[in-house]
């Protein structure tokens, strides 16, 4: 018998897919450029000047790869974190919330350990922003599994809670003497050593390897097989015997801790520092990523890449061609319409 | 805890929540046709700026007014064109709409950002002026203030006393027994979405021209999420929906009103405590399984609408 | 709205169906049916399940298509592209799924279907004319209340209300009386009395007898697609009756008899054993049963009499209420799906598509899914799928099926799908087997090779429930056969000892038997 004839087959399979999925989403993404290429010049500006600055300060330079790559970690994370439930077919659009819990938790390690050495104080850290997030995710996921109340609205319900109690403790406590919306700068024992002299940290690199733990985690563990048996049918996982409700709630808190990681990432590394309401969206971002790339691990590293060359492109527009940044937002808005309006393709990308 | 102080609260209270009664209003009819828009942020932030530039272009606020509900539909049409006509994902959807609001809100207000308008004027009811000047200052409120709660009854009535509403109602309960009944589910889910977007607007018209009277980047602060949390807080039903309102905007200042009788409690925590409440009501009373959610909204929650 | 006179029997029929054919895939549901409907008259249409009743009549209303024959309105012919054509027509149906918004009043879910309704709804109005009509007719409903409070029996009465006030001519109501309690049936016998005084034509479709002898005026017999007799309802006598529904007699044996050695020790128990009801389940009251090893216990029954939750209830999906539930006599009424399958229950549904397998994953998948634990090495981080295939190619090897292991469940056909399933299931070499439904949708040849699979089963001292609706297959399979009625065992035999014609007297509910349990 030849050995996994199944699996030799699959893997040309999913080169095949990919190869389809690049070109189909290069099609779509030339489309939202045209639509934005309109509004710039509505706006009086030059779209192809614009669009050539767009790859010549993101890619053109090391500088400029490294600021995506900067924007592209908590992409990935948080839309990791979006992804392993949603193999349960769960939705976690609390991603947002789960962040806020983990920069919280996370900050509070560094404010209050911050005598510790770095190689003690950061994996606590670490810790603790996963077990913020996790704590965040798990009401939600107890009360799907019990059957009470669906996580969509739970989850979303929480997202706005979160940043409240932020602000709570940043505004109280803990607020820097300088700024009241802030917290003080983190000591650097309590700061992702960065890599390269860039603004890299090394969240990049956990990510990258969560990221392929999931996949392996999906492709070849038991876990992943009766994970991937309830996403498919959840009545026939379980009269085999599969235990759902258990894999409810721990799905969901597993993808929690991710989100809280990508919340800590973002204080401990990117900003050094708890500012209220730090995140625009990011966590959002992160939903329409996972879903943008159907879960798939490697869709989600290629459409971070490619939102994060966008936003930071949006940078550059800002300083040089006197459109504010949030603009960007419309290019991202286009490319996120002209997907969304073919559903024939993304029914066709839901075979897990 | 002076008469006056408990009063100041309640007005306080009203003026930052009639902008997001309308906006609750405005999605209460959206969700009770089927619709979840989780893009409402967007759709507010456009309207804001939109009726703000009119009316600093004008100097005429009813004008901007009217701009911003249009602003309002329109966005909600987006949402339509989306989830309707294409069939994608409703959450997703909503969420690219919020994106697209962050994006042309900036667009459209930048030039106006730190610009002075004339807000809606503010009347007193007869009567009120009467009363001793602190008093009567606390009441004098703008047309859409007034408006707010004759709104409220409106769309109550709309929803609860016309064949319209109860085609609407019907299609977001059941699209199969709708169209079972004669009625074309998709043209009815546009309608609401367009009817629920000028409402919409109309919220984020009083938020930029009446109450904070500027523009700046994302100044809604969440108001649209707020306003999916009071939605499902009232349990989908526009009269409740005016306590809930107060309930939620009025948080800060009532955190005031504690303050100055001695306890101290942070206005954050407090604001917490409507989504506390709300999901305490989910649990207790039995989630979107409950007989008050619309029903197809179920299959939303769910993904696979 | 009809007139009032008539006792008189109207001379010329309503509607007239005449040689209506409708095939599915792999099955005939009508076989050139005729069919008179006249008014003021209760018409029962009788039969099994899968005698093609619903088929007919959402022909009638415009669901499907026929695929040859013709319909007659007065005479004139008819053509119902669409529900709308048929309520244009005067025609109403009541589906067994009720239309109903639950959230909606009474009133709301009539005014919805009303083609008349003002811009304004004057609820007045709607709420006094729906009382007028339920006080006419005895369809007794508080216009306000909520839908999802009301009982299902009165659900129905909203539904004929909403047909009557739609102005249709012809009521059909299929298997209105599957789900109601004995009071209720005779209150809405007596509606259909008095509907039927007023002029109303209506078409009953049902398989209890005692209805239809109760209040049929004309009784039309389906089996199997085909028509087995029109006779008015005075001239009816329940063995009369059972003799158009059933086959004559026993059908031929396919299986040798042999009995092989029956344990003694039962491995399955339910003691007492019933179930909550929940929504629209029957609920299970009292259930005594035994299973021994190397014995195949078959259970009859019209389905929805508590199968579902019998067999729910056994693999542990669903807890008993009261009572027990024993394996190899230990107490496991609480134990969870997985403890069960690992003492060697395994399930074999009758939908394999929807219960039992994850359609996007091959069969390979599928197979090692049942059993993850033992093919998990490394702690669960790897998958032994050699030794997963050696055993799905051995266990296929001696039920001699041939399995495409690589592809995707949902491309396998119904048959192959359950020869899938019970590769599956009997590779672990079970000691109890429930099978549900086994060989619905079927062709033959599947049939055949599912039915072989379990007496192989037996042979090596399995223990096997086989719940069925096909008589011929319990008949010739089971070594003591059950019949479930309304959640309860209403008769207990060896299939010598009996006839398909008493099964089927019990099966409808007619005689109840007072034979001791189990």
């Amino acid at each position: 018998m030849t050995p996994r004839p199944e699996a030799v087959r699959r893997f040309s399979f999913l080169r095949a897919r990919v190869l389809e999925a690049l070109i189909r989403y290069g099609f779509m993404v030339l489309f939202a450029l045209v639509l934005f290429a309109i509004i710039l010049l509505i706006a009086g500006k030059d779209p192809i000047q614009s669009y050539r600055d767009i790859l010549t300060s993101t890619l053109g330079s090391t500088y400029g790869l490294s600021e995506v790559l900067v924007a592209m970690t908590p992409m990935l994370l948080t839309a990791l974190a979006v992804a392993l439930p949603s193999r349960l077919v769960l939705i976690n659009v609390g991603v947002e919330g789960q962040l806020y819990m983990g920069a919280c938790l996370a900050t509070w390690g560094a404010l209050t350990f911050s005598g510790l050495p770095g190689w003690i104080l950061l994996p606590g850290m670490i810790l603790l922003g996963m077990i913020g997030g996790s704590l965040w995710a798990f009401i939600p996921g107890l009360l799907r599994a019990l059957g009470l109340v669906n996580e969509t609205i739970t989850t979303l319900l929480l997202n706005s809670v979160a940043p409240m109690i932020v602000s709570f403790f940043v505004f109280g406590f803990w607020h820097s003497p300088m700024d009241t919306n802030k917290t003080p700068n983190f000591v650097p024992a309590a700061r992702l050593p960065t890599l390269f002299g860039t603004r890299i940290d090394v969240s990049l690199l956990l990510a990258l390897a969560l990221l392929l733990i999931f996949w392996l985690l999906m492709r070849y563990t038991r876990w992943g097989l009766e994970i991937r048996a309830i996403g498919g049918n959840p009545q026939a996982a379980l009269r085999n015997g599969i235990p759902v409700r258990g894999y409810v709630i721990s799905v969901m808190c597993v993808g929690g801790a991710i989100a809280g990681l990508a919340g800590m990432a973002q204080v401990s590394g990117f900003y050094g520092v708890l500012l209220a309401n730090f995140s625009r969206g990011t966590g959002y971002m992160g939903f329409l990523i996972s879903w943008l790339a159907g879960g798939d691990p490697l869709g989600i590293v290629l459409t971070s890449f490619v939102v994060a060359v966008i936003t930071t492109g949006g940078n550059l527009l800002q300083l040089t061609r006197d459109l504010p940044y949030a603009v960007i937002n419309i290019l991202l808005a286009f490319t996120l319409f002209v997907v969304l309006a073919r559903p024939s393709l993304r029914r066709s990308r839901r075979s897990a | 805890m002076t008469l006056l102080s408990i009063l100041g609260v309640l007005s306080s209270a009203v003026f930052s929540g009639t902008s997001l009664l309308y906006t609750t209003l405005g999605e209460i009819i959206d969700q009770r046709s089927g619709t979840v828009n989780l893009g409402l942020e967007g759709v507010l932030l456009v309207s804001a700026s939109a009726g703000f530039a009119l009316t600093s272009i004008t100097g005429q606020p009813y004008l901007g007014l009217l701009v911003a509900m249009l602003a309002g539909g329109l966005m909600n049409l987006v949402m339509g064109y989306l989830t309707v006509t294409r069939r994608a994902n409703q959450l997703a959807s909503g969420l690219a709409l919020m994106f697209f609001g962050f994006g042309l809100s900036a667009w459209i207000g930048r030039p106006y950002v730190g610009a002075k308008i004339n807000g809606l004027p503010r009347i007193a009811l007869p009567g009120i002026s009467n009363l001793p000047v602190l008093y009567a200052s606390l009441f004098r409120f703008d047309l859409l203030i007034y408006l707010a709660v004759p709104a409220a009854v409106l769309v109550w009535w709309l929803l609860f006393r016309t064949r319209w509403g109860l085609g609407l109602r019907a299609v977001g309960e059941s699209a199969d027994i709708a169209f079972a009944s004669g009625r074309n589910p998709r043209r009815i889910r546009y309608q609401a979405l367009f009817v629920g977007g000028l409402l919409a607007g109309l919220g984020a018209a009083h938020l930029s021209i009446a109450y904070a009277m500027n523009w700046t980047e994302y100044m809604t602060a969440g108001r649209g999420f707020i306003a999916v949390a009071l939605v499902i807080f009232s349990k989908w039903h526009p009269l409740r929906a005016i306590g809930g309102a107060l309930l939620f905007s009025g948080a800060v200042a009532f955190q005031l009103l504690l303050q100055s009788s001695g306890f101290q409690i942070s206005p954050f925590l407090l604001s917490t405590i409507p989504y506390v409440v709300t999901i305490l009501v989910l649990v207790l009373w039995g989630g979107t399984r409950s007989h008050s959610a619309p029903a197809s909204l179920g299959r939303v929650y769910q993904g696979s609408e | 709205m009809p007139d009032t006179a008539s006792t008189v029997p109207h001379s010329q029929p309503l509607i007239r169906l005449r040689g209506i054919c409708k095939a599915f895939p792999g099955v005939v549901a009508n076989d050139r049916i005729d069919l008179d409907i006249y008014p003021a008259e209760i018409h029962a249409l009788l039969g099994e399940n899968g005698a093609g009743k619903s088929t007919l009549v959402k022909i009638l209303y415009g669901f499907y298509g026929a695929d040859s024959g013709r319909i007659e309105l007065d005479g004139r012919p008819l053509s119902v592209g669409s529900p709308h054509d048929a309520r244009a027509a005067h025609i109403g149906l009541v589906f067994q799924d009720l239309a109903l918004i639950p959230a909606f009043s009474v009133a709301e879910n009539v005014a919805l279907f009303l083609p008349d309704l003002d811009p304004v709804i004057d609820m007045q109005q709607v709420c006094s004319r729906l009382n007028a009509l339920s006080g006419q007719y005895g369809l007794q409903v508080d216009p306000l209340q909520a839908v999802a409070s009301l009982s299902i029996g009165e659900m129905q009465k909203v539904e004929i209300l909403k047909l009557l006030m739609s102005n249709a001519r012809v009521l059909i109501l299929d298997e209105p009386t599957r789900v109601l309690a004995p009071h209720e049936v005779d209150s809405l016998l007596e509606v259909l009395r008095n509907l039927r005084s007023a002029g109303y034509a209506i078409v009953l479709i049902t398989h209890k007898l005692n209805e239809v002898l109760a209040c049929a005026d004309r009784i039309t017999v389906l089996r199997r697609g085909r028509l087995s007799g029109t006779l008015p309802g005075k001239e009816a006598t329940e063995a009369g009756l059972i003799d158009l529904m059933f086959e004559k007699g026993l059908a031929p044996l396919e299986f040798d008899r042999v009995s092989g050695s029956v344990g003694q020790s039962p491995i399955l128990e339910l003691r007492g054993a019933s179930t909550r009801t929940q929504g629209t389940e029957t609920p299970l009251a009292d259930l005594e049963l035994a299973i021994h090893p190397g014995e195949i216990v078959g259970v009859a029954g019209v389905s929805g009499n508590g199968q579902k939750e019998l067999a729910d209830l056994l693999l542990g999906i669903k807890r008993c209420a009261s009572g027990r539930k024993l394996l190899h006599g230990e107490d496991v009424s609480h134990k969870s799906v997985r403890t069960l399958r690992s003492r060697g229950v395994s399930f074999i549904p009758e939908n394999p598509l929807a219960m039992a397998t994850i359609p996007f994953m091959s069969v390979l998948e599928n197979f090692a899914l049942t059993d993850s634990r033992r093919y998990a090495r490394w702690g669960g981080m790897r998958l032994d799928w050699p030794a997963a295939e050696r055993d799905l190619v051995a266990s296929a090897e001696k039920l001699q099926f041939s399995m495409p292991i690589s592809a995707p469940a949902r491309s396998l056909s119904g048959g192959n799908l359950q020869r899938m399933v019970i590769v599956r299931e009997l590779a672990r070499s079970p000691r109890l087997i429930i099978a549900s439904y086994l060989t619905r949708g079927l062709d033959v040849q599947s049939a055949q090779a599912a039915r072989k699979a379990l007496i192989q089963a037996r042979a090596e001292g399995c223990a096997i429930l086989l719940i069925s609706e096909d008589l011929e297959e319990l008949f010739s399979l089971s070594d003591r056969l059950l019949v479930l009625y309304e959640g309860r065992v209403v008769g207990s035999f060896r299939p010598a000892e009996t006839s398909m014609h008493e099964v089927g007297y019990l099966m409808t509910g007619s005689a109840v038997s007072n034979d001791p349990q189990a």
